[in-house]
């Protein structure tokens, strides 16, 4: 790049404006990331759900229970490889506050079925021989400090009432880092020995897996069919399926976001169209004088263009540098409130592409002007 | 002890800084009653650079509108759950239960309340009405896709307990039919929730033959039935029902009530304000949205004032030698700097107007969301109140402020000579 020392030396003529211009740009791609992260925190369930698990409700109601007799009904339809089932639970843990969902589960089953949340052996063979076991996410027990061994007081109002006593046996995992690990898992054993007589033998909802994923939905209907006409119907839906309805449920936050994408976007245009436009306005006589000594229209468009490319560019990895550093410290404050932020390769990516975009667009329209400028007019001012 | 100190040192400091912000402000707009640089030089001088200004206008006017914005959804989906309350209604659940879904009242125990002091009472005996919810999966009508509806089991005389709503069509569900009430959100929100529609649902088919509207509160997207009827169908117990909600005498007749309930041994049971149970099922979600509206918000304005200030600055350096020539012929730097700091407000009132008035439209807009305490959709609508548009504005100026004040004293600060010499 032979002309590289003159765009450099024409990016640090106006210093101040040159901060303010790649702030703007940091800022503005700062904004994208972080909207990039909560609309995916939002669709979360969506994009880790198993395309080989299945979730059956009752078909009345979700908050309906199905019968535990129903299991061995399901294990026999073919097609199906494993199950299990969860009860949700409601407790609250010393205060509304920190909610966190608790989930009754399968010690037997629940590993076949959710192999991508993984517990260290040892931790699960306490979890199995602890009648009052729990295991819980890594988020959660960082979000309480709690550790190994804790005794963790739970009030429940749906059963029974009263405070149930759990010891932390063990922390999960995810595989992938969007999976969620804030969830407080305990056994099915003991829930069914406290609960009222009228609640036991009587679980949440089933998830199972399928030995193919082709098989998902002819046996989604096998199943559906088994309890239909029976006193407790069913509904099976894929588990993306299932988690798409839950997340379409928040009403049009995606929309949103992308709104306020769009205008954080056409805003971030006009602030440095409007810098580039100045930055050339100024130099309307250098530009003639390099046209006048034999530069091309084109290298004049291009050193109008290479400046603002360099802007997008520096102003761009700012921006996203600054999200990949202060995001986690974000995800930390709005721990609870929302399921973990993540920032995904694929944000960062749309970012840049973003920022390079906006500082072809910005450089484009100044850079023409200049390239169509008549030197004789231009010079007359110098 | 010392994060105390630290915590109280910037809180120190940003008071400090919003009083010296808000002095900039009150300056800037007193410029020109307590400045001798004409405000006509101000005007000429923003039509001369017209593109930079449209650029610092429209950059203030984005961010305060998405200010706004998300302030009115928190602002909206609170005024549906508080409009939900009536403060003469009073709502008794099991104790320790944090929403209604958790409740649990056995008929027993409606007896005893039926009783107590403090309940209004018609011909037909007390304004009580036993209730139980369930969430029951309806097809929307923008997606197709099932979401979650409130289905509240009530008594026949529900609407002289919940005054505020009416029927709007149709008639009263009789009791003991398969007969709905449908809220005048569900109805426009969910197929075959229709005035005349027959639907089926837990195995049952029900005919829906009113409408009702609850003046913007939440039951307007609820569907009501008989309590009786949707106990059986939902396979739960006959006599036990999830809260109960009555109609006081008077406002003023709630503790009475309170008392005498809690003293009661035979009962188990939390009493509160209706009005004090829907303002607090509101507070998860409005809290979320604010914290991050306001996030959002405060990023982009870092991004506006940044726009705000490129702007400034190249006003200053493209004036320079008019600068120069002002304080040659006797205009004082610190009316100088006053003067910048008027167009800088001006430049960010009009930004602010501009964004307010972009998002009004959006006012009244209903959306849905899901309702973390119920797990079922709720519609509400965006408010704009008059004092969200004041802050909106305030906010520009606090950009323009932010925006201004460094070009000015660059302004006034630049040697008179020197630029004159550029001459």
């Amino acid at each position: 790049m032979k002309y590289s020392r003159l765009i450099f030396a024409n990016l640090f003529r106006k210093k101040i404006r040159l901060l303010l211009t790649l702030g703007s740009f940091a800022v503005a791609l700062f904004l994208f990331a972080f909207l990039g992260v909560i609309r995916d925190s939002f669709a979360r369930g969506a994009d880790v759900a198993g395309a080989d698990r299945l979730v059956v409700i009752n078909r009345t109601s979700i908050i309906n229970p199905i019968p535990l007799a129903d299991r061995d009904k399901i294990l026999r339809i073919p097609g199906v490889a494993s199950i299990t089932h969860d009860n949700w639970f409601g407790g609250t843990y010393i205060d509304e506050k920190n909610f966190f969902p608790q989930f009754v589960i399968d010690p037997e089953n629940q590993r076949q079925v959710f192999p991508e949340l993984i517990v260290p052996e040892d931790q699960w063979k306490n979890f199995v021989a602890d009648r009052q076991g729990a295991i819980v996410g890594a988020d959660l027990v960082k979000r309480f400090g709690w550790k190994i061994g804790d005794r963790v007081p739970i009030k429940t109002t749906l059963y029974g009432g009263g405070s149930w006593e759990f010891n932390i046996d063990g922390i999960y995992h995810g595989k992938n880092p969007k999976d969620d690990q804030t969830q407080f898992w305990f056994q099915w054993d003991y829930f069914e020995e406290k609960v009222p007589e009228r609640v036991k033998g009587q679980v949440g909802w089933y998830t199972l897996r399928v030995k193919s994923v082709d098989d998902a939905v002819p046996v989604a209907k096998a199943i559906d069919a088994e309890f239909a006409n029976s006193p407790f119907e069913t509904r099976t839906q894929t588990e993306s399926a299932f988690a798409a309805n839950w997340v379409k449920q928040f009403g049009n936050i995606s929309f949103l976001i992308l709104a306020i994408g769009t205008v954080v976007f056409f805003t971030l245009l006009l602030v440095t169209g409007n810098t580039m436009a100045i930055a050339v306005r100024e130099r309307t006589a250098e530009l003639a004088v390099l046209k006048a000594i034999g530069f091309s229209d084109l290298s004049v468009l291009f050193f109008v263009l290479a400046e603002s490319l360099v802007i997008a560019i520096i102003g761009g990895f700012m921006g996203l540098g600054l999200a990949i550093l202060a995001i986690p410290y974000l995800a930390d404050a709005l721990n609870g409130r929302l399921p973990a932020l993540v920032l995904t390769p694929e944000v960062l990516v749309l970012g840049l592409l973003t920022a390079l975009l906006v500082g072809v667009i910005s450089g484009l329209l100044p850079g023409i002007g200049a390239m169509h400028m008549r030197v004789v007019n231009a010079l007359r001012r110098v | 002890m010392v994060p105390k100190i630290i915590g109280g040192f910037f809180v120190t400091l940003l008071a400090i800084a919003a009083l010296l912000i808000l002095l900039g402000i009150v300056l800037g707009l007193l410029a020109p009653f307590i400045g001798n640089v004409p405000v006509s030089y101000n005007f000429r001088s923003i039509r001369a650079r017209w593109t930079s200004t449209i650029v610092a206008v429209l950059g203030i006017a984005g961010t305060v509108g998405v200010f706004v914005a998300m302030l009115s959804l928190a602002n909206g989906f609170k005024a549906t759950l508080v409009a939900s309350g009536s403060p003469g209604n009073a709502l008794v659940m099991r104790a320790g239960s944090s929403s209604e879904m958790m409740g649990g009242i056995t008929l027993d125990s409606v007896k005893l309340v039926q009783d107590a002091p403090g309940i209004a009472r018609d011909v037909e005996g007390p304004l009580v009405t036993q209730e139980v919810v369930g969430v029951i999966p309806f097809p929307l009508i923008t997606t197709g896709t099932d979401a979650n509806v409130q289905v509240r089991g009530v008594s026949p005389n529900v609407l002289r307990i919940r005054t505020f709503a009416k029927i709007a069509q149709g008639r009263m569900f009789q009791p003991g039919l398969y007969e709905l009430l449908v809220g005048k959100n569900a109805t426009k929100t969910y197929a075959g929730l229709k005035f005349g529609d027959t639907v089926n649902f837990s195995g049952s088919t029900w005919k829906v033959v009113g409408i009702f509207d609850a003046g913007g509160s939440s039951f307007d997207s609820e569907v009501w039935c008989d309590s009786k009827l949707l106990n059986e169908v939902l396979k739960r117990p006959d006599n036990i029902f999830q809260s109960v909600t009555v109609h006081l005498t008077s406002p003023a007749a709630f503790q009475q009530l309170k008392d005498s309930l809690v003293a009661n041994p035979q009962l188990n049971v939390d009493v509160m304000r209706e009005i004090d149970y829907y303002a607090k099922q509101s507070t998860a979600m409005t809290t979320l949205i604010t914290v991050l509206g306001g996030l959002v918000a405060a990023i982009m304005a870092v991004g506006a004032v940044f726009g705000a200030l490129n702007t400034m600055y190249s006003a200053v350096s493209e004036r320079g030698r008019e600068i120069a020539t002002m304080r040659a012929v006797g205009f004082s730097s610190w009316n100088v700097i006053l003067s910048f700091l008027f167009e800088a407000l001006l430049i960010s009132f009009a930004g602010g107007i501009l964004g307010c008035l972009a998002v009004l439209p959006i006012n009244g807009l209903t959306t849905n969301t899901m309702n973390f305490q119920t797990f079922s959709n709720l519609a509400f609508a965006f408010k704009i109140t008059f004092s969200l548009l004041l802050m909106g504005v305030l906010f520009a100026l606090v950009m323009g402020i932010l925006g201004g004040v460094f070009p000015a004293i660059r302004a006034a600060r630049r040697p008179v000579a020197q630029a004159l010499r550029d001459l």
